[in-house]
């Protein structure tokens, strides 16, 4: 479980982030949505450890990140995946490569382990064929499936998804949205997923938080989500043609 | 950010980039690519700019010091000295910040934008030392040996050129650039071609690790790469030349 407690981040004279604090369950596909430049970003990269927030804590199973010291700091990093939203593969090395980097520099175990490993995380993710390729030779989807086989090597606790639909067509972000939600139960993550794309958030959204304007405006669970009379909270979620015709046919 | 303000963050990188590796195998392997790199692939630059650098001087000294007061061994000792001392060191410096500089800082600059860097740092990986670290140590032991080779073939350019255009005989030039050898000149322009090459990896890896924005912003680290990196090498090396010389 992740708790964040009363987080505040300020860049120069603007406040990004104003006193959030939330809990990111187990088990759990966990989004933060909102508009672009709400802040949820900085509250992922504030949770991840990339940004150090100016108020607040960011507790791992209770334990407070940023007080930690580097060793510990570096072991829980070991236990987070991450999934970038332009994938933040490593151009020079092949797709087996990019998925062993993490065990090459952390596991003790040896070379062929590694492969074997490697190749099951390629497996998981229905990539397996494409292991001699270059990220530059693979497809949006298919560079987004090896940044999840890459994230799942360790076999994280924590596995943290940043707009994993963008740039993706309607099936493959559904596959996607499938993928993360079978890997979040297969192995018990705390999934944390940020998003502005409510088809992701009704295939998989499970403890939904809306940021805006750098508050925790709202949160709940999907079903609630649909029903909550939160007026910038409706504004978000039924801003599509296709959501307006859901609410539409809900009231009917 | 004022240039204190980047000082100050340029060594708090040197003291991220010198903590401790997480895998020597791994660094170690990085190494030896950086070495290839860097280094191996800037031979056929280096040689080419130093054959025809060495001709030159050996031209101009000729047409400079055309006296029946001076000797004419004396060509070939000014182009053995000012090869050794100045060209060699500081010139073939200057050329691998623009080469190896700006590809370093492009390097890790794109890896800042497409959010490379962020990928290491999450994982527990220290982004600048398996990043840097291996660049520094390849360019420290890499670039002496490409100093070496610039400064045999500018002397022999110098030799050719003289030789060939007549404006001095092959004995006159051999005696020349034996005559009044001092080791320690050597031992001294070793010396600042590793600070110079310190200099190159550290100024040039800061530019690209610190970029922000897109890819115009990497161009623009690139080109403070070499710039900055070509002004802190003009410094040090008066800084080093009266430091060691005087």
């Amino acid at each position: 479980m992740i708790e964040v407690q009363g987080i505040s981040k300020r860049f120069g004279t603007v406040e990004v982030l104003k006193d959030i604090s939330a809990v990111f369950e187990t088990g759990k596909v966990n989004q933060i949505i909102g508009k672009s430049g709400s802040g949820k970003s900085v509250l992922a990269k504030c949770i991840v450890g990339l940004h150090v927030p100016d108020k607040g804590k960011v507790l791992y199973e209770g334990h407070s990140f940023h007080d930690m010291d580097r060793t510990e700091m570096t072991s829980i990093r070991q236990e987070i995946g991450m999934l970038f939203q332009g994938s933040a593969l490593f151009d020079s090395l092949t797709v087996l490569q990019n998925v062993m980097f993490p065990l090459q520099m952390f596991a003790h175990t040896t070379k062929s382990e590694m492969e074997d490993r490697a190749h099951s995380c390629l497996k998981r993710v229905n990539i397996l064929d494409k292991d001699k390729l270059f990220p530059a030779e693979l497809s949006g989807g298919m560079q987004k499936r090896v940044g999840i086989a890459r994230a799942i090597a360790m076999n994280p606790k924590y596995l943290f998804c940043d707009e994993p639909n963008s740039g993706l067509d309607p099936q493959t972000s559904i596959l996607i949205d499938e993928l993360i939600k079978e890997i979040t139960e297969e192995f018990n993550t705390t999934t944390i997923v940020i998003t502005h794309d409510m088809n992701s958030v009704m295939e998989t959204g499970e403890n939904i938080i809306f940021i805006h304007k750098g508050r925790k405006w709202w949160q709940g669970t999907r079903e609630e989500l649909l029903e909550s009379d939160n007026k910038e909270l409706n504004e978000f979620i039924f801003a599509s043609g296709l959501m307006r015709i859901v609410k539409k046919s809900l009231k009917g | 950010m004022g240039i204190i303000g980047h000082i100050g963050r340029y060594f708090l990188l040197l003291k991220e980039t010198f903590s401790s590796p997480e895998r020597f195998g791994v660094y170690w392997r990085r190494t030896l690519e950086e070495m290839d790199l860097l280094g191996v692939k800037s031979v056929g630059i280096v040689a080419l700019l130093s054959f025809f650098m060495g001709a030159v001087i050996t031209i101009q000294t000729k047409t400079n010091i055309d006296s029946p007061l001076i000797q004419a061994w004396v060509v070939g000792f000014a182009t053995r000295q000012s090869t050794i001392l100045e060209f060699s060191p500081t010139i073939i410096a200057l050329i691998l910040a623009g080469k190896v500089g700006s590809n370093i800082a492009a390097e890790i600059g794109s890896m800042r934008v497409k959010e490379q860097i962020d990928a290491l740092d999450i994982m527990g990986v220290n982004s600048a030392g398996y990043l840097i670290l291996p660049k520094i140590i390849a360019s420290m032991f890499i670039n002496p040996f490409l100093v070496m080779v610039s400064m045999f073939l500018s002397i022999f350019g110098g030799y050719v050129a003289g030789t060939a255009t007549g404006i001095i005989s092959a004995s006159d030039y051999l005696q020349g650039i034996q005559t009044g050898f001092i080791p320690y000149h050597v031992t001294y322009a070793l010396i600042k071609t590793v600070v110079f090459a310190f200099i190159i990896a550290t100024v040039s890896a800061y530019q690209g690790y610190y970029t922000e924005g897109g890819t115009r912003e990497v161009g623009i680290s690139s080109t403070k790469a070499v710039v900055y990196s070509n002004v802190v090498i003009l410094i040090v090396n008066y800084a080093l030349t009266q430091f060691l010389l005087i």
